[in-house]
């Protein structure tokens, strides 16, 4: 029973050792798991792609570095979807930060596709304010983000000069690590608009939307970085998401192991008492 | 090994904060202060360049929409609150805050959140497709997705029962309510499932960097 | 002056957002879009002061001398490098404000919550127990949506996945939405008491 008492109160740093081996090894030595595709995962997809070249989606960016490894590889297959179908792409931010990664996602997408910056894709950067900068952008965008990103004024755009509110919107997506985010277009322009909203939003708070996918209020859910790789292996364009699955797999598994083995200690410990 | 010295300021930043794993220490604590500082001038500058000039000082002093001059005054009204004297100026412009987020939230809380789903659970009992598909392909699976609404009104219904505490969780009412608590075990049991993923995915992310961008070695 | 006024102007507010949602039409939609303008530039005065705030304090700090001054000098010099790039050279792409974000600011904020996982796994080791029917329920389905999430559940039981859907979509959906509905009736409650002025706790304090 001491082996037992012994491993109950090991020094948190083993397990730390541990846990980072589970995420170095099958990421140097890939296991290459196939990646299943869920259906709210399958939704948002399918979402995409029922919209016909040259339609307008809202990208908003609502996330920083510190959930960038779920959020931004969502972002990146999405803007990827979207320029490979012809569809135009603003984007907005509801994070201060988020107006960096998305910048990031049209850079690597627009390389990729041959989209212009004004004609393709816009980034008109970052409000503060959340649910009201979505009520004021529904009505009026022009009044609320009256320049892009850099503070060059909107109308020097071709992309702008057919986009006045979210009537001329056919999507919007938001990539949400929190509040203000996915909720706060769900409540507006979903609720008050009747607008298509679909979301990547990290692990963390992915449970507590399902109820909002049940109730018709989303048209597609993106959880975490298992929700990327989804999406990757649907567009057929790897990234971030699928290559960390096979760490992820790992991780889960050493992180279950050790809830079991505690709980079996705790139950010799309680019936040795 | 990457070459690229940007790389390798943030191999050495991510290294300082990994090294709090082993204990606090002078390392962390530069990169955790370098790093509030940093987020703050970050902030301050899209404050300036995506709201206080494309929304306040061009309208305001290029087109001439002298109304700004409101918000603009609230504005400062709301910095007082860095001088204890006259800080108390500081609620007119937090009440306005306090008065806007509410009149939205009363509204929007009620409709997307309240009764879009009660709508959204008050459905058919029985789902027709899902005990055809039981019935051809009879297994544990299938019986529960034939069995998944009933569980939701349950689910819901017990759920609510159970934050109900103006009534005395006893007798057929306490039984709900522990029903009630069951549905949210399951609930919380899938977010912590959820949050070990999202906290493992950042790592990922981490070591992806270390591997893939500095090191170079995947 | 200190009380009324921003009673009233709460009451004006709240008030203007609530009728223009049921009266779409002039002059409340007009309103609202002022207001929600007039919103915008007076929030961003509200984060501007918790900058001011916590340079105030560090700046305290290090003129009192007080323990960890050196720090908030690094902390200062932080803010001065990021702030200096991005007023004098601007945030677009390539400027020296976007290398200092990516090089400094993605990798410290990203790996200070990676930090995370650890702790999280030390946390499921240590005092993830089951205690109490409910515990092992909790217990339960955590590990079945852990192992249902990641492509090695479906390589151990096919099933699994389409379990760990089901616990998603059915039981997880009511016991969230049960949340939901209690969050939604307490802020729509809330809300009402401090529209009407019931609710006045925002105002205490300086």
């Amino acid at each position: 029973m001491k082996v037992l008492e012994r491993l109950e109160k090991i020094d948190r740093r083993y397990v730390f050792i541990l846990i980072l081996l589970a995420v170095v090894i099958p990421l140097l030595f890939p296991i290459n798991f196939k990646i299943e595709v869920s259906e709210p995962v399958a939704m948002l997809y399918r979402t995409v792609e029922e919209l016909s070249p040259g339609s307008c989606v809202l990208f908003s960016f609502d996330y920083g570095p510190s959930t960038m490894p779920e959020v931004y590889p969502m972002n990146l297959a999405l803007v990827r979807h979207c320029f490979s179908k012809d569809i135009k792409v603003i984007g907005i931010a509801l994070w201060p930060e988020g107006v960096q990664f998305g910048n990031e996602a049209f850079r690597v997408a627009a390389d990729e596709y041959g989209k212009e910056y004004g004609i393709d894709y816009i980034n008109l950067g970052y409000k503060a304010g959340g649910v009201v900068v979505v009520s004021a952008a529904a009505e009026d965008i022009a009044t609320t983000f009256p320049q892009d990103y850099t503070g060059r004024s909107i109308e020097e755009f071709p992309i702008m000069t057919e986009v006045k509110n979210f009537d001329n919107i056919d999507l919007i997506v938001s990539f949400s690590a929190g509040d203000p985010g996915t909720r706060e277009y769900i409540r507006i322009a979903q609720g008050r608009y009747g607008k298509k909203v679909g979301t990547g939003v990290t692990a963390v708070s992915a449970p507590a939307f399902y109820p909002y996918l049940n109730a018709g209020q989303l048209q597609g859910l993106l959880g975490g970085m298992k929700g990327a790789a989804e999406y990757e292996t649907l567009i057929q364009q790897s990234g971030l998401g699928t290559s960390g699955m096979d760490a992820q797999s790992i991780a889960h598994g050493l992180i279950i192991f050790f809830i079991v083995l505690a709980n079996v200690f705790y139950i010799a410990g309680r019936r040795k008492k | 090994m990457s070459t690229d010295p940007g790389v390798w300021i943030a191999a050495f930043l991510t290294m300082c904060i990994l090294s709090f794993l082993y204990r606090d220490n002078p390392f962390y604590r530069f990169a955790e202060h370098l790093f509030i500082g940093v987020s703050a001038a970050y902030w301050a500058v899209y404050y300036y360049y995506n709201i206080l000039q494309p929304n306040l000082i061009d309208p305001m002093f290029v087109q001439g929409q002298l109304l700004l001059i409101i918000p603009l005054a609230l504005g400062v009204m709301m910095l007082t609150r860095l001088f204890p004297k006259v800080g108390w100026m500081s609620r007119w412009p937090l009440a306005f805050i306090v008065g806007t987020y509410a009149g939205y939230n009363l509204i929007i809380y009620l409709q997307s959140d309240a009764l879009d789903q009660v709508t959204a659970t008050l459905v058919s009992l029985v789902q027709v497709e899902a005990w055809q598909t039981l019935f051809q392909h009879p297994s544990f699976v299938n019986f529960l997705y034939a069995i998944g609404v009933p569980v939701v009104i349950m689910g819901v219904i017990t759920g609510i029962i159970y934050f109900f505490f103006s009534k005395e969780h006893k007798g057929v009412f306490g039984g709900l309510a522990k029903i009630g608590i069951w549905f949210l075990m399951v609930a919380f049991g899938a977010s912590f499932g959820y949050t070990v993923m999202a906290r493992i995915s950042l790592l990922i992310g981490r070591v992806y960097f270390l591997l893939h961008n500095w090191l170079q070695l995947i | 002056m200190k009380k009324e006024v921003p009673l009233i102007i709460t009451f004006v507010a709240g008030m203007i957002m609530i009728v223009q949602y049921f009266v779409p039409h002039w002059p409340f939609s007009n309103l609202q879009q002022m207001f929600n303008n007039w919103f915008l530039i007076i929030t961003v005065f509200a984060l501007i002061l918790g900058i001011l705030n916590l340079l105030k304090n560090h700046i305290e700090k290090v003129s009192r001398r007080r323990k960890g001054w050196l720090y908030s000098i690094v902390l200062m010099t932080g803010f001065m490098i990021m702030g200096v790039a991005g007023f004098v050279w601007g945030p677009a792409e390539g400027r020296p404000f976007d290398w200092i974000y990516w090089h400094a600011h993605v990798p410290m904020s990203s790996t200070m919550f990676a930090l995370l996982a650890f702790f999280v796994a030390s946390a499921s080791y240590r005092a993830f127990r089951a205690r109490t029917a409910e515990a092992t329920l909790l217990l339960v389905s955590a590990i079945l949506v852990m192992m249902s999430r990641v492509p090695l559940g479906s390589y151990m039981w096919s099933q699994l996945p389409l379990i760990g859907d089901w616990i998603m979509s059915y039981p997880n959906m009511a016991g969230q939405r049960a949340i939901m509905i209690g969050i939604a009736l307490g802020v729509v409650s809330t809300s009402l008491r401090i529209i009407l002025g019931i609710e006045r706790t925002y105002l205490s304090g300086k």
